[in-house]
């Protein structure tokens, strides 16, 4: 395998490589997105929330006359969990909580979160970051420095006092969130920007007159910005499981809302089970714990495949 | 090198300000009598709110607050914790030991395993050992700590009561906390062989089993993944063939040459390490009931105790940018390559 190919061996590759059109695009994407099994499993179980968050209503349609679909419906406030039986497939919680109604609304909740919490971050960063990139020079310094202060907090731990401050809510986390990760977008677009900025393109449009609004807009912004939307891919699971930690601590989504975390927060006191039964409880931890774990372990699978396929140099590579 | 660490000095002072800025922006959003606790070192000076808001100005411009807080700061007076019922600074005192002999604890596990299981894995790449690695760190990678921790909980205190959750059993607490007990360094385990009370090392030790395995399973499988990357990309170099090519027994080109290089990007994981260890001591210490600066934050947090929050916050920043400085300064000295 290390020995140098052979003349002969390289050439009919050549020959046929400029014989056939560049593959590029979508379908050379899924073409090597479909050659990596773990990549389909990703691709899989994504797909499979996706629809569970789609089909919520019919899945798991809330009692009649409903205000919030995301409020957990509860027939009593009996403290212990009760397990699975007909009419709960899942079992319910501390408090009567459906634990079924609870996982099947979470998925929309965790994509509601991640989405928005990505969308805020991309955007802030593609502001600031675009601006500080293209600028350069004293603004870029300004800027540099303040993402260094927001980098220099562990991100839940911003993101603890955030919500500590503006108090307990999914809204709040959602703005903690998106205040944590902004300075990572931003300055991923300051880099490729900076890259992109002395290229030829950009040279010959200005040297056209174009105005530095037109120039950043139509030329640099549409070469910058697939690198970012691939981090956000990456992104979706560390948010999913940020949002959950706070909910777990006690400090996001409220009791009783359809929110993995929250639920996984209602198990903890009956964690140990029992005396002589230990998994007298298990439903509460299995179900949601589930859910979150199939959640992120899609998303990794899925951007590692994207990374694979986007970075050159791994190409090839296991 | 003398200019890069020096650049980065510089820098350190200006980052530490801004992280206190930024702190300080958050607690404006909050009214003049809730942030008066973070002036107050007692609970008692709380009676007379009007003093403290006249006092240090927090009825005055944002500036002139951010002075007389930064002042205070830097005096090491960070206001009155009452989840913890000490001031922010002898809370953290009291509660940093725990945090800190958890985090060297798996600081120690996962290096060792995270190197270990790497080189492993990248050495016998896409044998069985390569897959049972890559799928226990792809796990490792999915698996929330909340969720992997109250596991661990369920099956190794619930089902078998081996390592019952908090710091000390009873007995040893009681122990610890007379007077026949003197504390070095607030570290237990290392407390104990001081004192020679082997006994207490090993509850102290029993104690620590389920909280290091919680802490260290993300960062050991993040760990992993960058060690076997770099692994299979030195093994492909032109000097680890010239070694082979010597003659050199595999283990030797293994070791020395391959794993020697291969440990320079790993030296640029340790930021995400530190903060890794600090979030996730946060999420471990409230699932097993562990005195630390994690818990404590979180507990702050519920219980809207600002200074405590705050306190909690600063400290684990200024940990952070050390962290990173001594990293890069690390980074520079091993890899002759990096000269800003």
């Amino acid at each position: 395998m290390n020995e140098a190919p052979t003349v002969p061996q390289v050439l009919p590759k050549l020959r046929i490589s400029r014989l056939t059109p560049e593959r590029s695009g979508v379908g050379e994407f899924l073409r090597r997105l479909r050659r990596n099994p773990l990549s389909v499993t990703g691709l899989a179980i994504i797909v499979f929330f996706v629809m569970v968050a789609v089909l919520a209503p019919v899945l798991a349609p809330p009692p009649r006359g409903w205000r919030d679909p995301y409020k957990i419906p509860n027939e009593s406030f009996a403290p212990d969990p009760r397990p699975p039986r007909p009419g709960h497939p899942f079992g319910t919680t501390s408090e009567q909580y459906d634990l079924y109604y609870g996982v099947v609304w979470g998925t929309r909740t965790a994509f509601r979160v991640s989405l928005t919490v990505i969308a805020i971050s991309v955007a802030v960063g593609l502001v600031i970051g675009g601006f500080a990139g293209y600028r350069g020079g004293g603004a870029d310094e300004v800027f540099m420095r303040v993402t260094d202060v927001f980098l220099a907090f562990p991100g839940l731990i911003l993101a603890v006092v955030i919500v500590a401050v503006l108090g307990k809510g999914l809204d709040k986390v959602l703005i903690a969130l998106s205040l944590v990760s902004w300075p990572t977008y931003a300055r991923l677009l300051r880099g490729e920007i900076l890259s992109v900025r002395q290229r030829d393109f950009v040279e010959a449009a200005r040297a056209l007159g174009a105005s530095d609004v037109r120039i950043f807009v139509r030329h640099v912004l549409p070469n910058t910005i697939y690198p970012v939307l691939i981090y956000g891919s990456l992104d979706m699971a560390s948010v999913v499981i940020s949002a959950a930690a706070l909910s777990f601590l006690g400090l996001g989504a409220e009791v009783g809302y359809a929110d993995w975390g929250q639920l996984i927060n209602l198990a903890r006191p009956w964690i140990i089970g029992a005396p002589g039964n230990a998994f007298q409880y298990w439903y509460t931890l299995v179900y949601p714990g589930l859910a979150i774990s199939l959640f992120v372990l899609g998303w990794n699978l899925l951007g590692d495949a994207f990374r694979d396929i986007m970075d050159p140099k791994l190409r090839g590579q296991a | 090198m003398t200019a890069f660490i020096a650049r980065r000095l510089v820098l350190l002072p200006i980052v530490v300000i801004g992280t206190t800025l930024l702190i300080f922006a958050l607690t404006q959003l909050l009214s003049p009598a809730m942030r008066a606790s973070l002036f107050v070192q007692d609970p008692n000076q709380m009676r007379d709110l009007e003093a403290i808001i006249r006092k240090y100005g927090l009825d005055r411009p944002f500036y002139v607050q951010y002075w007389e807080w930064l002042k205070n700061v830097v005096r090491g007076d960070l206001g009155y914790s009452f989840v913890a019922r000490q001031t922010v600074a002898e809370a953290i005192r009291s509660f940093f030991p725990t945090t800190l002999e958890l985090s060297l604890f798996s600081f120690g596990l996962l290096l060792m395993v995270g190197i270990w299981l790497g080189t492993l894995s990248a050495v016998h790449k896409d044998r069985w050992i390569d897959h049972l690695s890559r799928t226990v760190s792809i796990v490792g990678t999915g698996l929330p700590t909340f969720v992997w921790g109250l596991v661990l909980l369920l099956l190794f205190y619930g089902m078998h009561p081996w390592f019952p959750p908090g710091r000390l059993s009873l007995e040893a607490y009681l122990y610890v906390t007379s007077d026949r007990f003197r504390s070095y360094t607030g570290l237990l385990t290392l407390d104990a062989l001081l004192n020679g009370q082997l006994w207490i090392f090993w509850d102290a030790l029993r104690h620590l089993v389920l909280p290091v395995l919680t802490l260290s399973y993300f960062t050991a499988a993040v760990l992993v993944r960058v060690m076997r990357s770099a692994m299979l990309e030195t093994l492909r170099q032109d000097y680890v063939r010239t070694a082979r090519a010597k003659g050199l027994p595999e283990p030797v080109v293994i070791r020395r040459h391959a794993r020697r290089n291969a440990l320079i990007p790993v030296i640029t994981l340790a930021s995400l390490i530190l903060a890794g260890l600090l979030t996730g001591a946060v999420i471990t210490e409230t699932i097993y009931d562990l005195p630390g600066i994690g818990r404590w934050g979180a507990q702050a947090a519920q219980q809207l105790d600002i200074p405590g929050v705050a306190g909690f916050a600063l400290f684990s920043a200024v940990l952070v940018v050390l962290g990173n400085l001594a990293a890069d300064i690390l980074y520079a000295f091993v890899d002759p390559r990096i000269r800003y």
